[in-house]
């Protein structure tokens, strides 16, 4: 070693010492009394149950045969015929039950063998601790100290630590390269902005067919979507996805409205995104009575008398409400967009 | 066995001749005979437990041929088309080419639904047979010296199965599954700072955009089951090279390894069990529909329908955004903090960490550098059973949430009570969870010594000549009383100055928890208690 520059050679680790740790190692422990008496089969015992056993098992086999063949059959023999969804359930049900017996057959025979015929006596075999033999350790620390002297790995830090770097920076590009997955526009700027626009009126979903404030009896709901949305050809899911809203009409007596909302309601009738707070079910289930909104993922509940504030579940913020009028022939039309981004929180929300 | 029979064994046959001739072929072209000495004869435990794994993988094996067979009809694209496939209640509907290719496969491709039946089947059973291979290992202490690395690897495996889950269920795009990639996407866009555009990269476009299941068909079926497989491998390795654990039993020891070999029993169990799997799920794929998708319609992001529920293995994740109080979020310097979502992601993310990191703690507590192949009964390991039963029953009330709304509908209860009692039970249920489990286990230690000491009730009742009546308790045999005495204890770990006479906070934290493991604890019975009880 004397010979070995500083810094090239490795210093080879002690073994981890048996250590039992706060184990209680008794030195008074019962003897262990050897493996059990083998314990004999049936049919190591009798050669007439040998040979009954050898039989079953060929049997499975067979059995496996004819149901794969059975299968092959049962594909042609009970076609799906269109339109018919007995067609299908025969098909799926006996080609099926083909492959099972096909599958079966060979899993119990094989089973079935190793348990009652294979040699059924217990062998043993000796562990060796997973740890590498001394004389390998000190063969592998060798080869590593010989690799160390002849690349001066440690010696040159320069070339290592410049190395390191590279490897470390390598994976930029790869970060930059995932930035079109999306297209170049502000996300945040279309989270803000829906369909909704002054004028645009309220329209069945899906149907698309405008309603008139006078279809919107006391007690009842629609299943709200901009008008024209039906028609786009593009972003159709994306625009629905925020724009959807729930409209309902209530006692003006029961509502219990916002002074600065009084405006956005019309003879009861209120208008709020069906988009959950939460993280963005539609909150689609109206009880009638209570007023209550209840979201059917996470079970946040809204209280529709009270501008949709959250009365129950994990939804931290009401639902946002479209302020909504009439039109010249009386068709429910939105007075603007939603005055805040719908549906779940998101980092820039507020901003 | 007759003179003629030897014979005939000992005289190679025809076949023999091919098989000779086919091995030296091989053999001298890969030297295979070297990996067939090694491992040809390498002896297998047996206990009906350790075959969980074995159901993980073969229906990883089912999951991968189903699979295939669907990518041959499946086209994950989401370009809107009309339904004009051969399901009346559809016909016209606009609907992406992913679930019409899925509703093609179910009424059009003979043998699609049942590949798509099977390939769902086997995906639960894979993803609930690691989840009961991890609880074996885990109340067996089999994730000890040498295996806490496999532990972590199979850990890895586990997080891969959910990811192939999830990724699988959000392909035919129905509305079950668009719902459920909404849920992901609010949860996204709650991250702090980057969340927005994650979600924005993610989905290609606002949501639900019109790439997410191309790429989520690339990750399912290239990258995780890639991913999935090369750790499968370093499972199997592992496994290998550190030999399987066994229970305790005459003749086992530490130093050895007691079962059938692999050639030929362990080999035709195996492989027949491989069958039987195989059987069982194409019996289930034949008989009950899994995943109807044809009576959910595609994705729309306006209907939803009441009971939904996620597929089982995502529930405990679900169940947890449900069981958040409201209001749990804040507004600081104009950012927003939505900790409805944030606080269980947290609370998942700690709990699936401390799985992973389990056996390092355990080690570093009882500071045991030794190996471990004898198995652990959990009675005889009380703290980490109660630990375990505690974990259980934290996943089971979150699990029980994603149904807290089918809960309350069916026993006819409000759905906040359900919510309430839930929250209360996932604080308490964990604690009540250890405390019972762990008094159980050391009471069923005593009843091991009682009987390990003084044998069992025979149920034979004598009258001695004084009328007294008394029932004769029977000693177990020698290899009967082994399984019950070979096991050992530890005892709780004394503070005591490190080299510089300091008394470090670490090792205060270390002596208290090893208290906490070891304070009560029945020790093991000894030779000489043996035979001082053998001479009453």
């Amino acid at each position: 070693m004397a010979t070995t520059p500083p810094g090239t050679s490795l210093q080879a680790s002690p073994q981890d010492e048996n250590d039992p740790g706060t184990a209680v190692v008794s030195s008074n422990i019962p003897a262990n009394p050897g493996l059990a008496p083998e314990h004999q089969r049936v049919t190591d015992l009798d050669p007439k149950e040998e040979k009954k056993a050898e039989r079953l098992i060929a049997t499975f086999f067979a059995l496996s045969i004819v149901g794969s063949v059975f299968a092959a059959v049962a594909y042609s023999l009970f076609p799906i015929i269109p339109g018919d969804m007995q067609s299908v359930r025969n098909n799926n049900l006996f080609v099926g039950l083909g492959i099972t017996v096909a599958l079966l057959g060979v899993g119990i025979g094989a089973v079935h063998w190793a348990k009652s015929l294979m040699h059924g006596h217990e062998l043993v075999e000796e562990r060796h601790p997973t740890r590498g033999d001394d004389e390998t350790r000190d063969a592998a620390v060798e080869i590593f100290s010989q690799a160390n002297k002849e690349s001066g790995f440690t010696r040159r830090s320069l070339v290592r630590n410049t190395l390191i770097g590279a490897l470390l920076a390598a994976p930029i590009p790869a970060v930059a390269l995932f930035r079109d997955l999306a297209p170049a526009a502000d996300p945040i700027k279309k989270m803000k902005n829906t369909m909704w626009e002054p004028g645009v009126r309220l329209a069945r979903d899906p149907s698309g067919l405008p309603i008139k404030a006078s279809e919107v009896t006391i007690g009842s709901a629609f299943h709200v979507i901009p008008e024209g949305l039906a028609e786009l050809e593009h972003h159709k899911i994306e625009e629905k996805a925020k724009a959807a809203v729930l409209l309902m009409r209530l006692p003006v007596d029961v509502l219990n409205e916002l002074p600065e909302r009084a405006s956005w309601s019309y003879q009861g009738i209120v208008a709020y995104s069906k988009i959950c707070t939460h993280v963005g079910c539609p909150v689609a289930l109206y009880e009638q009575q209570t007023h209550h909104l209840l979201c059917p993922c996470h079970q946040s509940e809204f209280d529709v008398a009270n501008h949709c504030e959250v009365i129950f579940g994990p939804a931290a913020r009401p639902l946002p409400q479209l302020p909504i009028t009439i039109d010249d022939e009386g068709y429910l039309v939105a007075q603007s967009d939603f005055t805040e981004p719908v549906g779940p929180s998101f980092w820039e929300r507020e901003l | 066995m007759s003179q003629s029979v030897q014979d005939k064994a000992a005289a190679p046959g025809p076949g023999m001749k091919f098989t000779g001739w086919a091995a030296n072929y091989v053999d001298e072209r890969t030297s295979a005979s070297t990996a067939v000495k090694a491992l040809g004869r390498k002896i297998f435990p047996d206990h009906w437990s350790f075959m969980l794994g074995e159901v993980a993988l073969y229906s990883f094996i089912v999951i991968l041929i189903s699979g295939t067979f669907l990518t041959f009809f499946f086209d994950p694209s989401m370009t809107m088309v009309e339904y004009d496939g051969s399901y009346l209640p559809l016909k016209g509907i606009e609907m992406s080419v992913a679930y019409h290719t899925s509703l093609d496969l179910s009424f059009d491709i003979r043998g699609g639904l049942l590949m798509r039946q099977v390939h769902h089947w086997a995906a639960l059973l894979f993803i609930a047979s690691i989840g009961l291979h991890m609880l074996r290992v885990f109340f067996t202490g089999a994730f000890r010296k040498p295996r806490e690395l496999n532990w972590v690897v199979g850990f890895l495996l586990f997080v891969l199965a959910m990811a192939e889950g999830f990724t699988g269920y959000s392909l035919p795009d129905d509305l079950l599954s668009g719902n459920g990639l909404r849920i992901i996407d609010g949860m996204i866009k709650a991250f702090p700072v980057v969340g927005v555009w994650m979600s924005y990269l993610f989905f290609g476009d606002e949501f639900p955009g019109t790439v997410v299941i191309p790429r989520l068909y690339v990750l399912h079926i290239m990258l995780l089951p890639a991913i999935l497989i090369a750790t499968l491998a370093i499972h199997m390795v592992l496994l290998v090279v550190n030999k399987h654990t066994q229970f305790a039993g005459p003749g086992r020891t530490n130093d050895n390894v007691v079962g059938s070999p692999v050639m030929p029993v362990f080999a035709a169990k195996a492989g027949g069990f491989f069958f039987l799997v195989f059987g069982v799920l194409m019996l289930i794929g034949s008989l009950f529909t899994i995943n109807p998708i044809w009576n959910y319609g595609p994705y729309d992001p306006s209907p939803v329908s009441a009971g939904t529920q996620p597929d089982w293995y995502i529930g405990f994740a679900d169940g947890a955004l449900r069981l958040v109080p409201p209001g749990w979020e804040f507004v600081l310097f104009g950012y927003t903090w939505s900790w409805n979502i944030l606080a269980p992601t947290l609370v998942l993310i700690v709990f699936i960490g401390l799985v992973a990191v389990y056996p390092f703690i355990e080690a570093w507590i009882t500071g045991d550098k030794r190996e471990h192949h004898i198995a652990d009964r959990p009675r005889n390991a009380p703290t980490r059973t109660g630990i375990g039963a505690a974990g259980v029953v934290f996943y089971a009330v979150l699990w029980a949430a994603a149904s807290s709304d089918l809960i309350a509908t069916h026993f006819k209860l409000t759905i906040e009570g359900v919510i309430t009692s839930l929250q209360v039970l996932l604080i308490v249920g964990p604690i009540a969870a250890f405390l019972i489990a762990k008094r159980t286990c050391l009471a069923l230690q005593r009843k091991d010594r009682e009987i390990a000491l003084h044998g069992y009730e025979s149920g034979r009742i004598v009258r001695l000549p004084g009328g007294e009546y008394v029932e004769v308790h029977e000693q177990l045999d020698d290899y009967e009383r082994w399984r019950l005495l070979d096991f050992e204890e530890y005892k709780p770990l004394t503070v005591r100055p490190n080299d510089k006479g300091r008394i470090t906070a670490g090792t205060r934290l270390r002596a208290g928890l090893s208290r906490w493991f070891f304070e009560d604890r029945v020790m093991p019975v000894t030779q000489k208690e043996l035979e001082d009880a053998s001479r009453h």
